[in-house]
């Protein structure tokens, strides 16, 4: 019962953050290209309540863009294929909804003993696990395999878009983005391989426990960490990576079809894949809900001489686990805006090269050099 | 300068730049420098006024129609017809503008003064004044042309946007309505009436040829 109610509770608390994130980011990015770009930003958009005004610093702007959208004429080409029209847009957000799913966003909760000490017998205990909430709506075994598999599925709702418009420069778009994104899911996968040969696990809730019982990702594959990141931004396929949309080029590339709400869809889903991928880096490298010194029994610090041991409250416990969660994630989605307005767009040959003759000769190079160490750190385990 | 040829050297590039990541990440810290700049004004309200100072550091736009960049003291604006002393126009009708006119977007009906009137016999006033601002070219020639200085482009606007063409033909009435930027209707040339001392006395039954 307990499982079934927290596990809708977390499933429509990440859905709905997840549907809003959209409009938060899209004024984020505005707001934060105006700061960078010496400018203020918007600002004019207003909610007039008799003499009372709100401008919210340009939110109000995101409330606007939603109006708009639902009020544009939704328009559909007469030519190709109008299920699959329609059916895009639907595949193209729901695998990165989908995403969210395998992403542990706080310790385990066990209700029992929220105001005790924490306790490694608990998870053993059956009684107590039975009464233990998971701060991940699916702890899968397969973890971050999940993930590939999922994500993979994004690109079919990217090609659908293109192929069944019945336009050249959406199907240009359709092309590029799958082949892009084919390119960069497998450096993306392979440097990962790298992290699961250290952390012996694709689960990644126990890649978090041995972040916090050994040291963040970040440490041990530093390599790896810029080539998920370079691959994750291609695959949100958003600049320098965004030739699929190539507005100078394609008009709006796979998307160029599309009016209203469907075209909301493609541009939220982005959004929605910038935030997914910041929790991916931010489990996988960044030591997901672990703030610095902190282990499930609180602040333990035995360097430098020193000797802290400042034990707090299970429940507290999980409380710093979300929020320093929230803030890594936060933080990685400000530095992907922040990368999307500083670069300038690749060529498309160039995307290409760096994705199959940079990225993934390097990935496999880091399984390598990992495996070697690790070798003879460990010695033959056979 | 025949046989001189500059060299230019082809700039090198160092594996620095060439490895990209090292130059990503300074290219980040030049953006990430502006935006904590530009939100650190916003947030304390130090935003520089960009129109006094529009080279100063940090957030440069302007709020447009709360705020103006001033107009030069010559730039040519929207036309406006000055005035005399009595309120009526300067305008003599001599069409000496709209003969300049290069775009012919100036129409006037000139009119002979009443009798009884001073003014009559010497010169003729505009009874319709009508320039058609949408197909004026802001060259400035009817201003250079005029012998009066009857017609003058100094009020600082330009032209708005509106719904429909006949609101840019501007009439005698509006384009009278019109002040300068510094808020006069007049003119500071001086102007002699008839029989004023100055005023040379020739008209065209006398003129003498
Ligand atoms: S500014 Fe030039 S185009 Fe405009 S009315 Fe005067 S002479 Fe004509
Ligand atoms: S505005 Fe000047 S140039 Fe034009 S008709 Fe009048 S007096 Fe002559």
């Amino acid at each position: 019962m307990l499982f079934w109610i927290s596990t809708i509770v977390k499933v429509l608390v990440a859905v709905g953050f997840l549907a809003q994130v959209a409009a938060i980011l899209l004024w984020v990015e505005r707001k934060q290209s105006a700061m960078m770009q010496n400018r203020i930003g918007p600002n004019r958009a207003t909610i007039k309540i008799g003499n009372f005004e709100i401008r919210a610093a340009g939110l109000v702007h995101s409330i606007a863009d939603g109006i708009k959208m639902v009020w544009k004429a939704d328009w559909e080409p007469s030519g190709g294929d109008h299920l699959l029209y329609r059916l895009a847009p639907i595949i193209a957000i729901v695998p990165a909804l989908c995403l969210c799913a395998v992403i542990p966003f706080a310790p385990t909760l066990y209700v029992d003993h929220a105001r005790d000490l924490y306790d490694p017998a608990w998870a053993t205990d059956v009684a107590t696990a039975a009464r233990s909430i998971p701060m991940q709506i699916a702890n899968l075994d397969v973890g971050v395999l999940f993930v590939f598999a999922v994500a993979g599925a994004g690109v079919i709702g990217a090609a659908l878009a293109g192929w069944s418009s019945d336009n050249k420069f959406s199907l240009m778009g359709g092309l590029r983005a799958a082949s892009q994104m084919v390119s960069y899911e497998v450096a993306m996968g392979i440097s990962l391989v790298g992290s699961m040969m250290i952390f012996q696990t694709v689960r990644l809730d126990e890649m978090v426990t041995w972040q916090t019982q050994h040291c963040w990702g970040i440490f041990v594959q530093p390599v790896a960490f810029v080539l998920f990141v370079t691959a994750a931004i291609a695959e949100t396929k958003r600049v320098p990576f965004d030739t699929p949309e190539g507005e100078s080029e394609l008009v709006a590339g796979y998307f160029t079809e599309y009016a209203g709400l469907k075209m909301a869809m493609f541009a939220s889903g982005e959004f929605v894949e910038v935030c997914v991928s910041s929790a991916l880096i931010t489990t996988i490298f960044l030591g997901g809900w672990q703030f610095p010194f902190v282990q499930l029994t609180g602040l333990e610090f035995h360097y430098l001489g020193l000797n802290v041991s400042w034990h707090w409250a299970h429940f507290i416990v999980v409380l710093v686990g979300f929020i320093t969660f929230s803030l890594k994630c936060v933080f990685l989605i400000f530095m992907q805006l922040q990368v999307r307005w500083t670069l300038p767009r690749f060529r498309y040959d160039q995307i290409m090269r760096l994705g199959w003759q940079m990225l993934l000769p390097a990935a496999l190079l880091n399984v390598l050099v990992t495996g070697t160490v690790l070798l003879f750190l460990n010695g033959p385990t056979h | 300068m025949p046989g001189k040829t500059k060299v230019l050297k082809k700039p090198v590039r160092t594996i620095g730049e060439q490895s990209y990541l090292l130059e990503v990440v300074k290219g980040l810290g030049t953006t990430l420098k502006h935006f904590f700049q530009g939100t650190g004004q916003m947030v304390s309200g130090n935003v520089p006024d960009a129109v006094k100072h529009p080279l100063a550091e940090g957030i440069a736009t302007i709020s447009y129609p709360e705020e103006k960049r001033p107009y030069a003291e010559r730039w040519r604006g929207v036309h406006r017809l000055t005035h005399r002393d009595d309120g009526s126009p300067r305008c003599v009708a001599c069409l000496c503008c709209s003969t300049a006119c290069p775009a012919q977007c100036i129409y006037i009906k000139p009119g002979e003064y009443p009798e009884g009137d001073k003014r009559r016999g010497y010169e003729r006033y505009p009874v319709e004044f009508v320039i058609d601002e949408l197909r004026c070219i802001f060259c400035g020639f009817c201003v250079e042309a005029c012998p009066c200085d009857a017609i003058r482009m100094d009020t600082g606007m330009h032209m708005t946007a509106f719904d429909e063409k006949s609101a840019f033909v501007y009439d005698k009435d509006k384009l009278m309505s019109m002040v300068s930027q510094h808020g006069t209707q007049k003119s500071e040339n001086p102007r002699h009436e008839p029989g004023e001392a100055g005023h040379p006395g020739i008209d065209r039954l006398r003129g003498g040829h």
